[in-house]
């Protein structure tokens, strides 16, 4: 639950700002980007989020070591993937 | 040494753990606390222990937030949870967490509706498809969670959903540092800080522990290379008479934290006066509890919660283990009675917890201390 997940911004929602479908290990999923409000986010940026949530804004080279670091702890990440999987935010 | 070469960047890691060793001063032990269950998880996977001197030891912190929640608070729940019009929501790490009564699974047992969910924004979607039923969310975690309840809670109201709302059990991470600092059974030379709560809060409201404690914090990433230089960076402040807030995860943590993250926090929430923390007892200001002009979203105020405070099982040892004072092998019944699938206190049951990571990765470091106690 602490441990972040990186994902990749796929697209930017014009009718939902507070949204954006993002690629985290190959799901795609709604991302709320409420909090970071302010920021300016595109197609192609890396976002950490929990639980649904972008918390902050990260580079590439974070996003691949963070990713590299999750993989390697295996079960509580693949936990925390399943549980997105299941996820449903904001569809429909 | 022996598993350094595992890493990508052996050479690195080598040559910190080089550095490390040669900033220790003879004769002297250092004993650093990492706050975060998430840097505990990574520590034990990656036998970081056995690439530190033996003159430094890292201390497991209260940051793990299904560990901290306290018996009483898990009944309230599930008093609930067991009333026929409710649906209770719950990240799932929460769900073997053991109450006075049983745990969420139990009760689900019971034929309690009671579901996991990955994100609040579910818990709410969950309400607005069961107009019928009141959809509770079971609020846990620092103040890496807090804002996503928090934003959930603001989109309820501006949806209009009148059947949600939280039982909000989420802590603060600085008056359990302060409280730690305070506890006399324990002697600290620094603290391995929390990476992500830290992008939430920021650098700033460490200040006092090195100021008022004389203690230095580094904010740490969550990689082995991120700890490994963390702990250089606490010895050489150390070892040059300095105690200062540091970021060593500057590519994540912004030195002010999230300004849009606290503004929800505190729109939605207010400290409460105190609250129990397992192991650790009452701490004043140490949760946050639904705002008043909130009330129609606060499950405390809309249910009526027993709120009977249930002492920790005797042989459980979860206090020690949080405030580092005890190894979670030196917990009497570590391994033997509570284990990850029959946990008997909360440190077994998520993998953030100290003695689910040490029971899933820990053996390596564990025959080292059998051999260094043998001779
Ligand atoms: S082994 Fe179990 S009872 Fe003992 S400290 Fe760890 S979680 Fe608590």
């Amino acid at each position: 639950m602490c441990l972040g997940i990186p994902g990749e911004i796929a697209e930017i929602l014009t009718d939902r700002p507070d949204l954006a479908m993002v690629d985290v290990s190959g799901v795609r999923r709604a991302i709320n980007i409420g909090l970071l409000e302010g920021e300016r986010l595109a197609v192609g940026d890396w976002i950490l989020i929990h639980v649904g949530f972008a918390l902050s804004k990260i580079d590439e080279t974070e996003a691949r070591a963070a990713l590299d670091f999750l993989e390697s702890i295996g079960d509580a990440y693949d936990e925390e993937i399943a549980a997105l999987r299941e996820s449903m935010i904001e569809q429909g | 040494m022996r598993f350094v070469d595992e890493y990508r960047d052996a050479g690195r890691a080598r040559a910190l753990a080089a550095r490390i060793a040669g900033l220790c001063e003879p004769g002297r032990r250092y004993k650093f606390m990492e706050v975060c269950g998430g840097h505990t998880h990574a520590i034990y996977k990656h036998g970081l222990e056995d690439h530190l001197p033996e003159a430094v030891t890292l201390v497991h912190g209260p940051g793990c937030p299904v560990c901290v929640i306290p018996m009483g608070r898990v009944d309230d729940a599930i008093h609930v949870a067991m009333r026929p019009d409710v649906i209770m929501t719950s990240f799932g790490d929460m769900m073997r967490v053991p109450g006075g009564g049983g745990s969420f699974l139990d009760a689900k047992a019971r034929g309690a509706d009671i579901r996991m969910v990955y994100s609040p924004l579910d818990a709410l979607r969950i309400a607005r498809d069961n107009p019928g039923k009141r959809v509770v969310f079971m609020g846990i975690g620092f103040e890496t969670t807090a804002p996503s309840t928090a934003m959930t809670v603001l989109r309820a109201r501006a949806e209009g959903i009148g059947n949600f709302s939280v039982l909000c059990n989420h802590v603060m991470i600085i008056p359990a540092i302060k409280a730690i600092l305070d506890s006399p059974d324990l002697r600290l030379d620094g603290f391995v800080g929390p990476g992500h709560v830290s992008a939430v809060i920021g650098c700033r409201p460490y200040g006092f522990i090195a100021r008022d404690y004389g203690k230095p914090l580094v904010v740490a990433g969550f990689e082995p290379l991120d700890v490994l230089q963390t702990v250089l960076r606490l010895l050489e402040q150390l070892a040059a008479g300095r105690a200062e807030v540091e970021n060593q995860y500057a590519r994540v943590v912004p030195w002010d934290g999230n300004a849009r993250a606290l503004d929800v926090i505190n729109e939605v929430m207010e400290p409460r006066p105190y609250f129990e923390w397992r192991g650790l007892g009452f701490i004043s200001s140490s949760a946050l509890a639904m705002r008043e002009r909130y009330a129609d979203f606060d499950a405390e105020r809309i249910f009526d919660l027993p709120g009977v405070r249930v002492a920790d099982p005797k042989a459980c040892q979860c206090g020690e283990v949080l405030k580092g004072v005890l190894k979670p092998w030196e917990c009497k019944v570590f391994g033997t009675a509570c284990t990850p699938e029959t946990p008997i206190g909360t440190c077994m049951v998520s993998s953030e917890g100290a003695c689910a990571a040490y029971y899933n990765f820990g053996r390596f470091s564990r025959d080292r201390v059998r051999e260094a106690t043998r001779t």
